[in-house]
């Protein structure tokens, strides 16, 4: 079935679009990352518009995230205090980012540094994890019993306060810190930065897996609204019709995601995300390397 | 002044000695939901007070989306990887193009007169003060890119001719179309030169819902936001309690 939406302009068939949000979905209620990283080359590679397809997900990833969050919120793995503070975090940094941002534009070649550091980032974060889970699976099977709480330098930090749901003691600066950080690269990159922060929350700040993943949720829900709006009020680029059929199969497909998150390990649903996260920045790697099929490329004019 | 009018009407008569009278299958083509390309028919007859001359007559009929500038962006390979190099910016180039002629495009008119009414499609893009060695490569490029998806068609021996007098072809749209009036033209030639114009205009419009959706989002674009935002909330909660039913029986 044909469907034209009324901002793309252009005219695609729904059931792949609710096919590519149920995908989608899934990935978001399983490991707490919004899927825009995966989504943007599929829309991409449909036909859609780039700017069209970049806000658009954002407010598809809104309702994904929050069938997601309302899933983990009754299995009572969402920590509002730690999302609240890497909330705020996230917006100052966002607003750090979008200066980054702009002067890295004034210099010129903003897209090659932004690919770069994807690559960089998203292989390190990917690599680390692969072999740590790959440790943590061997040991269990080993029969030897996790330690988890490890006493470094972040427990020394002043402002201490407690989240009760992460089972943590530490001082808000970290959280702080991972938010702003995850915020600059969220502008700057264009995404949730769900699969960025979700390590951080893991490695840096010793969160217990199940609850990192409904924790990132609920922040990612107030990053990509803002966006969002953003879009929708500067660019005018949010398709509705390509938004409501992206999420109709993204906010499904998020239940399907919890339930099957909920029924894996720690240490499997680790090593499925550095999996995934591997498998982008190879994508993204051979984009670069690769000698493309066409090396013409049209775009509106005065854009970047 | 008025002399030289008249004066200019008399000797411009005899030269639109033929006549084209035109007929469209619609002429204006509507956006709806559903909206998955469409084919316009053109079709038409030559009036003419005097004899069919020996030279063959031959029709050229083009189609023209609204033009928008476009940046054409190239890629090269630096410390191994491959950026985008150069950007050239052309001025005008047409959303949709579409020519059709009833004969073999050398047969049918001269380069200077191509060059005069524009009508192939490398006629059509307008990239005067490009600042590149070659800006050919860039509009070349520019219209191998928009033919491979259909936007731009050069479609020779297209135009069915009758009798020197009947004539008619289909042009197909494409679905995923820009607003605005497409030009229509057809032109008539004989011994490569051209001794009839007419044009016409096609409206393209989004209607019903699209252009209620459309118009929102141009004129209301922070309640058009939060209206998303509401849907998506709306759809995630709905999602969750529909699933928070299906468990529980």
């Amino acid at each position: 079935m044909q469907v034209y939406l009324p901002i793309a302009e252009v005219s695609v068939n729904a059931f792949l679009l609710l096919g590519l949000g149920g995908l989608v979905g899934v990935l978001s209620g399983m490991f707490g990352v919004g899927g825009g990283f995966l989504m943007t080359p599929l829309l991409f590679f449909i036909g859609i518009p780039p700017a069209v397809a970049v806000a658009t997900e954002a407010n598809q990833i809104v309702a994904s995230s929050f069938s997601g969050v309302l899933a983990h919120f009754k299995r009572r793995t969402v920590d509002l205090r730690m999302g609240t503070v890497l909330l705020i975090g996230g917006l100052v940094g966002a607003a750090l980012g979008v200066v980054v941002f702009n002067y890295l534009k004034s210099v010129g070649q903003v897209d090659l540094l932004v690919k770069l550091c994807y690559v960089v980032f998203l292989g390190v974060i990917g690599g680390l994890m692969f072999v740590e889970s790959l440790n943590a699976i061997r040991k269990t099977n080993a029969g030897v019993v996790p330690k988890r709480k490890k006493h470094n330098w972040i427990h020394g930090l002043p402002f201490k306060m407690r989240f009760r749901t992460s089972g943590l003691y530490i001082s808000v600066i970290p959280p702080l810190m991972v938010g702003v950080c995850v915020g600059i690269l969220a502008a700057i990159m264009g995404v949730g930065g769900g699969f960025i922060m979700v390590p951080a929350m893991i490695y840096l700040l010793g969160m217990p897996t199940k609850v990192v993943v409904g924790t990132s949720l609920f922040q990612i829900i107030f990053v990509t609204a803002f966006t969002t709006l953003l879009h929708a009020t500067t660019n005018f680029t949010v398709d509705i019709v390509l938004a409501v059929l992206l999420l109709v199969g993204g906010v499904i497909g998020a239940q399907f995601g919890a339930v099957i998150g909920a029924k894996l390990k720690a240490e499997q649903l680790r090593i499925l995300l550095a999996l995934m996260v591997i498998g982008v920045c190879a994508k993204l790697a051979l984009d670069l390397l690769l000698m493309p099929g066409e090396l013409y490329s049209l775009g509106a004019a005065g854009g970047h | 002044m008025r002399l030289l009018l008249t004066f200019l009407l008399f000797f411009a008569l005899p030269l639109k000695a033929e006549e084209v009278v035109l007929g469209l299958s619609q002429d204006t083509i509507s956006i709806d939901a559903n909206f998955s390309g469409s084919e316009i028919l053109i079709y038409g007859a030559i009036k003419r007070e005097t004899e069919i001359p020996e030279e063959l007559l031959q029709v050229i009929i083009t189609v023209a989306g609204p033009s928008q500038p476009v940046t054409v962006r190239k890629k090269d390979r630096r410390f191994g990887i491959w950026v985008n190099t150069e950007a050239v910016e052309v001025d005008s180039a047409p959303s949709f193009y579409a020519v059709a002629t009833s004969h073999e495009w050398p047969l049918v008119i001269s380069d200077t007169e191509d060059l005069r009414h524009k009508i192939s499609v490398e006629r059509a893009i307008r990239a005067v003060g490009v600042a590149a060695d070659d800006p050919q490569r860039f509009t070349q490029a520019l219209t191998r890119i928009r033919t491979s998806e259909d936007k731009y068609q050069q479609r020779d021996f297209e135009v069915n001719l009758r009798q020197q007098t009947l004539f008619d072809t289909a042009i197909k749209l494409p679905a995923n179309l820009t607003e605005g009036a497409y030009k229509t033209r057809v032109f008539l030639t004989r011994n490569k030169e051209v001794i009839s114009v007419y044009e016409t205009e096609i409206e393209v419009r989004k209607v019903g819902l699209e252009r209620w959706l459309f118009t929102l989002s141009r004129q209301q674009p922070l309640l058009y936001g939060l209206m998303s935002l509401a849907i998506a909330i709306a759809a995630g909660w709905g999602a969750s309690a529909a699933f928070q039913i299906l468990r529980r029986r």
